[in-house]
């Protein structure tokens, strides 16, 4: 839970963003600190909603991936920015924040709904059907059915060498 | 297999056949692929590029497809060779600026190319006559599906197919056809047809790709997303929006013919006209005229059987294919006048176009203009 940046110690629900000398500076404050400090002007709020919207939010998450670098092969945001593209495939996970706006916009959706390498659909089925017997035979321990439990480890153990 | 062979021999997405073949003169497919942990080209060092090329050129050559297959690194190809290829769709503008560290296969009939180290790992492409991107995307599946028994692609189940530039991710596929659309040029609806193309989420663009301009009423229309929709749902989509231009393309083809006769007859005989008879000839104009003949073909003012040889110029005019015979770089006014030669040489045969022909088939029966060819008659009982 956030605090108020001005008395310490309610919740905020008041959230300011102001970029001052093109630095971006965030403030956090309480019900009662934002009246005092007089900033609960709906209008005024609407407006900076407006004008600081999306991209603000953007900002702070560029700023935050700004010293991030790929631990697969050391490229860093201010490469991708230059040159729009990625260093490697592991990329995708290192600067997941700043690019899931970027995808949204590009593309229908964040979720991949097309073909996938059969390898690793083999591999998603067995590691699925592994979970499943385990499950199984968590229960049949439980309910002290033997017979059913060691019918379903020696499933278990020929999956295992499958793999 | 030296690259003189390919020279000397067509590419056979290029003979005009297929299905459409009259309005979209090729589809094709690419898939972008990448290997799984090993730093994108472009940002790799030239050892792990080297290395790279090493690791997956072997596995690419030996894919049944490419049994026969030229294949080539790009510091063997010199600069003509390589535009050559650009001209042919075969490599794009980007892999011909790359040397040490990459490559192309591409197998012998110029249908399937497989461009190594480009801006991903793998950027392989399926070309087709014709509207026929479900075939194209079929081929070019196929060989997916064969290489990634031995290697392992960068891939994410959220994401997909992990490509160095996010606008690829996803599926990794560009489906694209190349349309020839005179009549919505003239008619000056192709501005509209872009729009409105753009509006749902579809790129239109030049003869060879982003950033070029549209020669020859030549324009490429291809899916932009990759990320949220099935393989075959781009496709789909994309295959139904060119089955839409097409008929707006026949469409305006016979309002031209119907109403702007005149305008019509001048354009195609003025066109004719010069590549017969000049003697200079730039690349561009050569492209723009021989737009209007090959629409003068689709008419019928020339026989059916001269549509090859104004497709064959189309290539043929090109500034790289133009100097492939000649030992030395030639400067522009001797490109222009051999390429005007090329041209009269070309159409000494044809005869003038068949305008009473023409004009008179359209009065009568204005619906059944030889736009698409006729299904072929189903044999005669009995026939052998």
């Amino acid at each position: 839970m956030m605090l108020c940046d001005v008395c310490k110690t309610e919740t905020a629900s008041v959230f300011l963003t102001q970029i001052v000398d093109g630095k971006m500076q965030k403030v956090n404050m309480c019900e009662a600190c934002s009246k005092e400090k007089g900033v609960s002007d709906p209008t005024g709020f609407a407006l900076a909603d407006l004008l600081l919207g999306m991209g603000a939010a953007q900002t702070v998450e560029r700023g935050a991936a700004e010293g991030a670098r790929c631990p697969q092969c050391g490229f860093t945001q201010g490469e991708f920015k230059k040159t729009g593209r990625l260093g490697c495939s592991v990329c995708y996970g290192t600067f997941a924040e700043g690019l899931e706006p970027m995808l949204k916009g590009m593309h229908k959706g964040l979720k991949h709904t097309g073909k996938c390498p059969e390898r690793l659909q083999r591999s998603q089925a067995r590691l699925s059907a592994m979970s499943n017997l385990n499950e199984a035979l968590r229960k049949a321990v439980v309910e002290e059915q033997y017979e059913e439990a060691a019918s379903l480890r020696d499933k278990i153990k020929a999956l295992e060498r499958e793999g | 297999m030296p690259i003189r062979n390919i020279f000397n021999k067509g590419s056979d997405w290029l003979r005009s056949e297929g299905p459409h073949h009259q309005i979209v003169v090729s589809s094709r497919v690419r898939l972008a692929r990448n290997l799984a942990g090993v730093p994108f080209p472009g940002w790799a060092k030239k050892a792990e590029r080297m290395e790279t090329l090493e690791r997956i050129r072997a596995k690419v050559e030996g894919l049944p497809e490419m049994a026969d297959a030229y294949s080539f690194a790009c510091q063997d190809l010199s600069a003509l060779e390589k535009q050559v290829l650009v001209e042919r769709h075969l490599i794009s503008r980007e892999h011909a600026a790359k040397g040490a560290g990459s490559a192309v296969v591409m197998n012998r009939r110029q249908t399937l190319s497989i461009m190594l180290n480009e801006e991903d790992h793998l950027r392989m492409q399926a070309i087709r006559a014709g509207l026929q991107l479900k075939a194209a995307f079929k081929a070019v599946n196929k060989v997916d599906t064969e290489l990634e028994q031995s290697v392992d692609f960068a891939f994410d189940p959220v994401l997909g197919y992990l490509t160095a530039c996010p606008s690829n991710v996803g599926t990794g596929m560009r489906a694209s056809a190349m349309l020839h659309v005179p009549g919505l040029v003239l008619s000056e609806q192709i501005n509209q047809v872009i729009q409105a193309v753009n509006k749902i989420g579809l790129a239109v663009r030049g003869l060879y790709g982003e950033g070029t301009e549209a020669l020859g009423n030549l324009f490429q229309i291809s899916n932009q997303i990759t990320l949220g929709e099935k393989e075959e749902q781009i496709i789909e989509r994309l295959q139904k929006v060119i089955l839409q231009v097409i008929e707006h393309e026949q469409n305006a083809r016979k309002t031209l013919l119907q109403q702007r006769s005149n305008t019509l007859l001048d354009q195609i005989g003025r066109s004719y006209g010069t590549l017969r008879y000049a003697y200079g000839m730039g690349s561009k104009e050569a492209l723009n005229l021989l737009s209007m003949v090959k629409l003068g073909c689709d008419l019928g003012f020339y026989p059916a059987e001269r549509q090859h040889i104004v497709d064959e110029l189309f290539m043929e005019t090109q500034p790289a294919h133009l100097q492939k015979g000649s030992q030395k770089k030639l400067a522009t006014e001797e490109r222009d006048a051999l390429r005007a030669g090329i041209i009269r040489g070309k159409l000494e045969s044809f005869e003038a176009p068949d305008v009473a022909g023409v004009m008179a088939r359209a009065q009568e029966t204005p619906v059944a203009l030889p736009l698409q060819p006729e299904p072929p008659e189903p044999p005669a009982e009995g026939a052998i």
